[in-house]
């Protein structure tokens, strides 16, 4: 549905986007993850025709999108960081100002604005005037205007930007709804948020990408295996030396709890190895107090920092 | 036509709902109101003294009243949406891209010229409807003169402001698509038009110089239209300015894809 093909955007001697290349699925839900300035709104502007590429091609249902720039958005519904709504006008009058201007026919327009108010729960507030509205409910006006024509492809700048926990889910649910019958990309710099509601992941950093994959296999694939956190009362020493002997342990970190005296030891695993039961039983073996043990998988925070920052330090010390 | 429409539709609502257009019209009227009646009392006053002088030396003068009083009022007019018009114009361009309104405009199935003439044609019927009232004055002199003038030489006047003032608004257009900023669309706004009507002043100036400089100056070829001439070179002047202006701001709006930075 999408294809992106080194896709290349400088202004002067800044690279926003470097040579990026990405598909999407039909009814796929692309997250595009990155810091602040990664290219991510560089990249969704070239895609919805704001502004042209400096080198590269971009297609949306396979139509160029600079070529035939009109036909894609036709298809296209589109939030940009921040929603381009109209403070004068009535939440109703500007959802079907949209769809006039997205060519929505008028038999159906009133029948898309209800819709487009209904998923975004916006109906009890449909004849304010959005400069009364909050952020978090503007928020949802303008991701209401991206779907009032229901388009075969969204693009979502920071959806959930602005919005307090439960609207945050809310959306979150809505894009879930739409994938298959959508296509949809959205842009975010919050890590669980990605691996909610997307089938797949690009990480893009300083205009380049960094990775491609779906949630899942990022966050096995690169660090081996699982880390387990136990809280033990015991000398250093030799807790180091009683849990390097455990099969299957690659490497152990310790550190006393400056409250109450515990150690906190994470032990890496090999691929594959479940040791934890082994774990256990050592510790008691040795008459320790357990006090906590548990599984603590490399998170998408920590494959994000260490993808996306230069010093290795960093990701070391957030690997804690 | 559709998409034109909705242009059309949404500013005009955001004309009537915005402070700017209705102490703009507010302004005109009454300043307008209060020359209408200088004009009238003064000319009156003069065509008392015509007669008197006339009846000291025999040969009566004809003195137009209401002819005198429409000349002035309309050249008052001409002078006054000098002014008024960059309020009118500022915020066209310049608050669609201070909102980001105009990247929701840019990524939607609307062409530029759609957008452009949408606007351009709100703000002639705002225009309009500023200008209307100020025709009641003339139209009840008009009734109350005799011998009735020709309607002819109101409705030529009329259509010389709609002419003059639709040039400025073109202008305007296009000026508040250059900057995000209202402040400064109105400001050089009112630079432009202000050297529009310095150009006026270069009409004495002798020879080839002088004639462009008259050809140039919108308020020149408005002088006909106030004595209720209909002059097919200054309608081609003026339509030529509008278009001109207008397809310069459809440029404009389309180099703005190319300006980022």
């Amino acid at each position: 549905m999408i294809e992106v093909q080194d896709l290349t955007k400088s202004y002067g001697s800044v690279t926003a986007v470097d040579h990026v290349s990405f598909t999407v699925n039909k009814g796929e839900i692309l997250g595009f993850l990155g810091p602040n300035g990664a290219g991510k709104t560089t990249t969704m502007r070239i895609l919805t025709g704001y502004m042209p590429a400096t080198s590269g091609t971009a297609k949306i249902a396979g139509f160029d999108v600079f070529g035939d720039s009109m036909e894609v958005r036709r298809h296209i519904g589109y939030l940009p960081e921040a929603p381009p709504v109209y403070p004068d006008m009535s939440v109703e009058d500007y959802l079907d100002f949209v769809a006039r201007i997205k060519n929505v026919p008028a038999e159906n327009r009133v029948a898309r604005v209800t819709e487009a108010m209904r998923k975004t729960n916006l109906e009890d507030r449909r004849a304010d005037l959005i400069k009364r509205l909050s952020r978090g409910y503007k928020q949802r006006v303008g991701i209401a205007q991206a779907l009032v024509h229901d388009p075969d492809v969204i693009i979502l700048d920071e959806p959930t930007v602005g919005l307090d926990p439960k609207q945050i889910i809310e959306v979150r649910n809505l894009i879930k709804g739409l994938a298959g019958d959508h296509t949809i990309i959205l842009s975010t710099h919050i890590l669980p948020e990605v691996s909610m509601t997307c089938d797949r992941v690009v990480i893009i950093n300083k205009g380049k990408i960094a990775a491609v994959d779906t949630p899942q296999n990022l966050t096995s694939q690169l660090k081996g295996g699982q880390k387990i956190r136990v809280e033990v009362d015991a000398p250093e020493k030799a807790l180091r030396d009683a849990l390097t002997q455990v099969p299957g342990t690659t490497r152990v970190d310790a550190e006393r709890l400056p409250a109450g005296g515990h150690l906190v030891a994470i032990v890496e695993t090999a691929q594959g190895a479940d040791i934890r039961s082994a774990i256990a039983a050592k510790i008691v073996q040795n008459g320790w107090p357990l006090f906590e043990l548990r599984g603590v998988s490399l998170s998408l925070e920590e494959i994000f920092l260490e993808l996306t920052t230069d010093d290795a330090a960093h990701a070391q010390a957030s690997a804690n | 036509m559709r998409n034109f429409y909705a242009i059309y539709r949404k500013e005009m609502r955001h004309y009537f709902v915005s402070p700017v257009a209705y102490v703009c019209i507010g302004l005109f009227l009454l300043i307008s109101a209060f020359f209408f009646n200088f004009f009238l009392s003064a000319v009156i006053q003069q065509s008392f003294q015509a007669e008197m002088q006339s009846m000291q030396f025999g040969a009566p003068p004809q003195f137009d009243v209401p002819g005198e009083v429409m000349r002035a009022f309309l050249g008052l007019l001409s002078t006054l949406i000098l002014f008024i018009t960059p309020f009118l114009t500022m915020g066209v361009f310049a608050e669609e891209r201070k909102r980001g309104t105009m990247e929701l405009l840019m990524t939607s199935p609307i062409s530029e010229i759609q957008i452009v003439l949408g606007k351009f044609f709100a703000s002639l019927s705002l225009f309009a409807v500023m200008l209307l009232p100020t025709a009641s004055y003339l139209v009840y002199m008009y009734l109350h003169s005799d011998p009735v003038p020709p309607w002819r030489l109101l409705l030529a006047g009329y259509a010389g402001i709609m002419l003059l003032g639709g040039s400025l608004l073109a202008l305007g257009t296009f000026i508040s698509s250059l900057t995000e900023n209202q402040l400064i669309a109105a400001v050089l706004t009112f630079v432009a038009f202000l050297f529009l009507w310095v150009l006026d002043l270069g009409h004495t100036s002798e020879g080839v110089f002088g004639s462009v400089l008259q050809y140039l100056s919108a308020s020149r070829h408005y002088d006909d239209f106030a004595r209720g001439i209909i002059n097919t070179s200054a309608l081609i002047y003026y339509f030529s300015f509008m278009v001109l202006f207008v397809f310069l701001t459809v440029r404009s709006i389309d180099s703005m894809r190319w300006r980022r930075a």
